[in-house]
């Protein structure tokens, strides 16, 4: 028995003496874990990390993940209570209040935000904390291809009516006339600008409102637009689905967020020339004009970090005003002002992203979802009425039933939560 | 002696020892824990720590209609995909267990499938099935056959992802099926020619007898993997369009990841735990009718 005793305590001993030798090895030099996403602000900044490294001599431990995956991981770490991460892009509207509730971004109090519009550092609030650096906007645009409206002898539309005789004209020879997301969760972002427009809105004051007779028109008008015109299989397409369809030429009108247009004309990806590809706002409806204009990414810190002063350190440099020009001269629309306002980038960017940028930015509205903890489950609930609305073209009989019924469900998530009536 | 002390007297036990904390700590803590988690309401959107509520995260799956849809649909994939894979599977080893030249390169040919990743299969498969661009509408609008919407139409998602489980997974039943053929005794087959019998009798009322035990075993380890899956049907439609492909395993995974309602994830996931177990045991039994 003593045999084992033995045993067993030196192997005790020998175990901290690992650890020992692994806490030595950090304190030499200072290491932080930073999350982004597959974004090209993500692939940006990967690229740019080794020249952090060499001026501040702080490693950098890399990874990038889809959106969802991103949320996903960054999700159950912090609910484990086993993360290392310091640094992570998020995303405001998806996972922001979640995040602020449980306690797992770390309060940006040493943070400078003159050079960020106010409402985009609101989205990141909450009992004046901010918790979240807006990094990039994104607002719903309209790609569409000039040949095919020069040839139909059209122009481009600036309201519903319009957009719906150019649509229904453009649909032919094998080519869907407008497009859109389908797939339920994920086009609830690209269907609030539609509400919008017809007077109605998922959410007001923390309470659901999608079943409004605003809301319903937009819903109608969607499902009309898509159902009749849209590509086949778009009940279930997603900006993955919609792009290389576009790219194949088989789409004429395209809304979707302002992030894409670098993708859509790649060479490498498309025999449509750039010069064919238009980028319009989105038209305006018979009670509004205000499509989306959204923080989509933020960058954040963790409340756990064990290196908060490299952490932030990185955070400052990740969102500086250098590299805010490095991205807008990629097309990638930044949040800060200081950036729209530089020269070069004013030069070098495409003019429609300008021009309906320009016109979101005064006209918008700052969200796309429903803005609350459990909008992953309110975007599946919206989902089942825009499938709706799009399987029967817009003439669904019970889609006032229907929205009643989902609206009410997303109010319980909200009372579960304690978000109802704007908590 | 000292030396014949404490582990020479128990060697059984401790020999076993690192494996038994190893399926303690790896399989039976897990699903302990998942246990323990169904009987809470531990939900992280609601930011409040989690409370023990009995089995209240049970009755909210068992009165959601997606939850009962997603039970038929698991069954619906399973036996349309398992049943298929077992017949076809079957045929193709007793072919297969002739001689004829270019067999081994036709082995080699059915391994291929079974050792593609399921992500990069989904993703051709897609490409493959897109209504617009896609090869498979390509083909059937050159024949003049009336085009599909394959994974996008809830009525043919579900056959659509059957294809590629059983475009994956027949040539795992051909292979096992192989084995067992490979095993049997050839005296049977003699007598039966002695006797007069005709191939289809011989087929019928010896090699089929004999080789159901080994077939049955392919089609528990097919089932039980089938009502699991999830790597396909994500990477393909991640349950849509609408709910339509949603299968058991994919509600627990969006209730736990994407609504981060993990209690009720739980109470799912136990109920998914029975029925693979409700099925083995059922499939299990029945082989024992054909064993010897």
């Amino acid at each position: 028995m003593k045999r084992v005793l033995v045993v067993l305590l030196i192997i005790t001993l020998s175990f901290s003496l690992f650890a020992q030798g692994a806490s030595d090895k950090g304190a030499k030099k200072e290491e932080i874990r930073v999350l982004l996403a597959n974004h090209p602000y993500g692939e940006l900044l990967k690229a740019k990390i080794p020249e952090f490294e060499a001026k501040t001599g702080i490693k950098v431990n890399v990874e990038s993940l889809q959106e969802a995956q991103l949320t996903q991981k960054l999700t159950t770490e912090f609910a484990t209570g086993s993360s290392t991460v310091d640094v992570f892009m998020t995303r405001p509207l998806q996972e922001g209040l979640l995040f602020i509730k449980n306690g797992y971004y770390q309060g940006l109090g040493a943070y400078d935000f003159a050079d960020y519009p106010d409402n985009s550092v609101d989205v990141g609030r909450k009992d004046g904390v901010v918790y979240i650096v807006p990094l990039i906007t994104e607002w719903q645009v309209m790609y569409y291809r000039k040949d095919l409206f020069a040839k139909a002898g059209i122009k481009v539309p600036t309201d519903f009516v319009e957009l719906e005789a150019a649509a229904k004209a453009l649909t032919k020879d094998g080519v869907a006339g407008f497009g859109s997301r389908g797939q339920g969760a994920a086009a609830v972002t690209q269907l609030s600008s539609f509400l919008y427009n017809h007077g109605g809105n998922y959410l007001e004051n923390g309470v659901a409102v999608f079943d409004s007779p605003g809301s319903i028109d937009g819903l109608r008008y969607y499902g009309r637009l898509l159902g009749n015109y849209g590509p086949q299989g778009v009940g279930s397409m997603s900006w993955e689905n919609l792009m290389p369809v576009f790219q194949a030429g088989k789409l004429a009108m395209w809304t979707d967020a302002s992030v894409f247009l670098d993708q859509v004309v790649d060479p490498t990806k498309t025999a449509i020339p750039a010069e064919d590809v238009g980028v319009a706002q989105l038209p305006r409806g018979p009670k509004g004009d205000s499509p989306f204009i959204v923080v989509s990414w933020g960058m954040g810190m963790s409340s756990k970090s064990k290196n908060p002063d490299a952490a932030m350190e990185f955070l400052k440099w990740a969102t500086s005003e250098e590299l805010a020009v490095d991205a807008m001269l990629k097309n990638i629309p930044m949040a800060r002002d200081s950036a729209w306002k530089n020269a070069k980038v004013r030069e070098m960017m495409h003019p429609g992203i300008i021009a309906t940028q320009a016109h979101a930015a005064q006209n918008g509205y700052p969200y796309d979802r429903p803005f609350m903890s459990a909008v992953g489950q309110a975007r599946d609930l919206i989902g089942e009425v825009i499938q709706e609305t799009i399987n029967t073209k817009g003439t669904s009989t019970r889609l006032e039933a229907l929205a009643k019924e989902k609206a009410a469900a997303v109010n319980e998530l909200l009372k579960a939560d304690g978000e109802y009536g704007g908590k | 002696m000292i030396k014949s002390g404490f582990f020479e007297r128990n060697l059984k036990y401790l020999f076993p020892l690192p494996a038994l904390i190893f399926v303690l700590l790896l399989m039976v803590f897990p699903v302990l824990y998942t246990l323990f988690i169904s009987f809470t309401n531990w939900s992280l959107t609601s930011g409040r720590p989690m409370e023990i509520v009995g089995f209240a995260s049970y009755l909210k799956v068992l009165k959601d209609p997606r939850f009962r849809d997603a039970i038929g649909r698991t069954f619906y994939f399973t036996i349309g995909a398992v049943v298929v894979e077992a017949v076809l599977g079957t045929v193709i080893a007793l072919i297969l267990n002739r001689e004829f030249r270019g067999k081994n390169g036709l082995k080699l040919l059915l391994l291929l499938p079974l050792v593609a990743t399921p992500v990069a299969v989904g993703i051709v498969f897609n490409l493959f099935y897109d209504p617009t661009i896609g090869f498979l509408n390509y083909v059937l609008s050159a024949l003049g056959l009336p085009q599909s919407g394959w994974v996008t139409a809830s009525k043919t998602v579900l056959p659509s992802l059957m294809l590629v489980d059983i475009w994956q997974w027949t040539p795992m039943i051909s292979l096992i099926v192989l084995a067992g053929l490979a095993g049997l005794s050839s005296e049977p087959y003699e007598s039966a020619k002695v006797d007069g019998a005709s191939s289809v009798q011989i087929f019928f009322n010896i090699t089929l007898p004999m080789i159901m035990p080994t077939i049955l075993t392919a089609i528990i380890l097919r089932a039980v993997d089938a009502l699991k899956t999830y790597d396909i049907i994500y990477a393909m439609t991640q349950g849509g369009p609408g709910y339509s492909s949603e299968t058991l395993n994919l509600l627990a995974y969006k209730v736990s990841f994407e609504y981060f309602s993990m209690g009720q994830a739980s109470a799912i996931l136990v109920f998914l735990f029975i029925i693979v177990l409700v099925f083995s045991l059922g499939v299990m039994s029945a082989r024992k009718k054909f064993e010897l």
